[in-house]
């Protein structure tokens, strides 16, 4: 059977109910939580703080570490605490995604840590945990020079989606599933995130760019209103 | 380290089109392949994209499939960076670079239906073949993914399975039988890394231009059918890219494509005309 309807009837370029919420880890220096249906990501950064020890600093520009981390009761079946080679690999893309827009190069010797962990997972976790990642680094008042927003589309069976969920993840009829998630800057729309997988025409990645591109829209709208909303 | 004269040259070279060994920007180096370079794994080869050489190994086990797919084979990839094939690699826990790359291709591998799963199921539910990917890095001039994920894809290709005993349940290693691993030649993927530098995107870099590189996106390909479907793709690298650039990217990965298939048939028939004449 064709997937004419989505399984929680969104429109094909609906977004699951989105929030965002600035200020969830008071110890920070800014901190958020994103949550996109029943994906929750929350984000804490330490820094710019001196990087120790020394020999790790870099004279030029400043370091950005992330470290993504799903928590063992955040799936259905649990799983084991600690790094994995699936974590290791979201927080280097992670890093990609988040140091083009942050002025390193203005905060030499320094660190920015930044800690994602996931709290409930259901699809689109790397694309959250960098959603709120940027809320907290803007929170945090690290210079950066515009923001990220971040959203998994997918082509489920021959239909391009915005916000893949688990369900529609694990959808093997007709094409099948395939998982595209994408960053794209708020200003310049250029794209920092873009990984890929599943099968879908080489001739149809257009039509998918320009629906990631659409829906990061939307996301930036959410991140700046609950960042205005701090006093 | 990068020194920022290489920098300057190697963008030099790529702006005029024409990089510091006179390639073009899309062009390859001399790939050579040769099989069967390691006589216990069930199925080897060695892949050189100029002075890049890395060796894959392919072994076989049995075992417990896991509980969400009772009836399908498994798989496994990863990589080691071996400290004899650079001045940069170090002993130690696998870095982050070697856990990316081998991920990479195992995504491409894993997604096309390349190996057919089920097919590797001895008893549902109980015993499954598991396929490990195991490569090694020889020789580190640049562009460990591209040369990785083809010495991948050659290796399944010339595997056999070993001896099973069905009564002991255990695999006779060192004896190999004459079948090959369930494999859908047509929908085998192929893998391209464009790398970028300023405002222009080249593939197949030494290490000398891979280190001043700004970012890259890996492309894995295949052609099931007339049209060419794209199974993973990876931005690796701090540089930003335009939706404009990455349509252009997969344009030139499904040509690059071509190039690659053509490459693997020939290398195929020539290892078998070989087999044959022993």
């Amino acid at each position: 059977m064709a997937y004419t309807k989505r399984f929680d009837g969104r429109k094909i370029d609906e977004l699951r109910e989105t929030s965002a919420k600035i200020g969830v880890v008071p110890n920070a220096d800014g901190s958020a939580l994103f949550k996109q249906g029943d994906t929750i990501a929350i984000a804490a950064v330490y820094g710019p703080k001196i990087l120790n020890p020394k020999h790790c600093q870099n004279p030029e520009k400043g370091v950005l570490r992330v470290h993504y981390n799903m928590l063992s009761f955040s799936v259905s079946e649990r799983i084991r605490p600690g790094l994995s080679r699936r974590s290791q690999e979201i927080s280097k893309v992670t890093e990609w995604a988040l140091s083009p827009l942050v002025l390193l190069d203005e905060l030499p010797g320094t660190v920015i840590d930044v800690h994602i962990n996931i709290l409930q997972a259901n699809a689109g976790t790397r694309c959250a945990g960098i959603n709120a990642a940027a809320m907290a680094l803007a929170a945090a008042g690290v210079p950066m020079t515009e923001m990220i927003s971040a959203v998994a589309v997918g082509k489920i069976d021959d239909k391009i989606v915005t916000d893949v969920t688990k369900e529609e993840e694990d959808y093997e009829d007709g094409e099948g599933a395939t998982d595209i998630p994408v960053a794209f800057l708020s200003n310049s729309g250029k794209l920092t995130l873009l990984q890929l997988d599943g099968r879908i025409q080489a001739k149809r990645m257009k039509e998918a760019l320009e629906a990631g591109k659409e829906a990061c829209k939307k996301i930036f709208e959410i991140q700046k209103k609950a960042l205005k909303e701090v006093e | 380290m990068v020194y920022k004269i290489t920098r300057k040259n190697v963008l030099e070279a790529v702006n005029k089109e024409k990089r510091l060994d006179g390639r073009g920007l899309l062009e390859h180096r001399p790939i050579e392949v040769n099989f069967g370079v390691s006589n216990k794994a069930e199925g080897s080869v060695s892949v050189k994209f100029g002075k890049t050489e890395v060796v894959c190994g392919i072994k076989m086990g049995v075992q417990e499939p896991y509980t969400d797919h009772e009836n399908e084979g498994t798989m496994t990839t990863s990589m080691e960076l071996l400290p004899l094939s650079s001045p940069d690699f170090e002993y130690g826990a696998p870095s982050i670079g070697a856990v990316e790359t081998a991920r990479i291709i195992d995504r491409g591998i894993r997604e096309s239906g390349f190996i057919e799963f089920e097919k590797l199921c001895i008893k549902d539910g109980e015993k499954v073949w598991s396929i490990f990917i195991d490569l090694a890095i020889i020789n580190d001039d640049g562009n460990l993914i591209d040369a990785g994920a083809l010495a991948a894809i050659l290796a399944l290709m010339s595997a056999r399975f070993p001896e099973y005993d069905e009564k002991k349940e255990k695999i006779k290693f060192g004896e190999f039988t004459d079948k090959k691993l369930p494999l859908n030649a047509d929908k085998m993927p192929l893998t391209t890394t464009f790398f970028k530098l300023g405002e222009k995107i080249f593939i197949d870099p030494t290490r000398e231009e891979e280190e001043v590189t700004e970012g890259r996106l890996t492309i894995e390909v295949s052609k099931p059918e007339k049209e060419e479907m794209i199974n993973a793709m990876q931005k690796g690298g701090e540089a930003v890219f335009s939706t404009e650039e990455v349509e252009k990217m997969v344009d030139e990965s499904t040509k690059i494509f071509k190039k690659l298939n053509s490459l693997v048939n020939e290398e195929l028939k020539k290892a078998k005309k070989e087999a044959k004449e022993k």
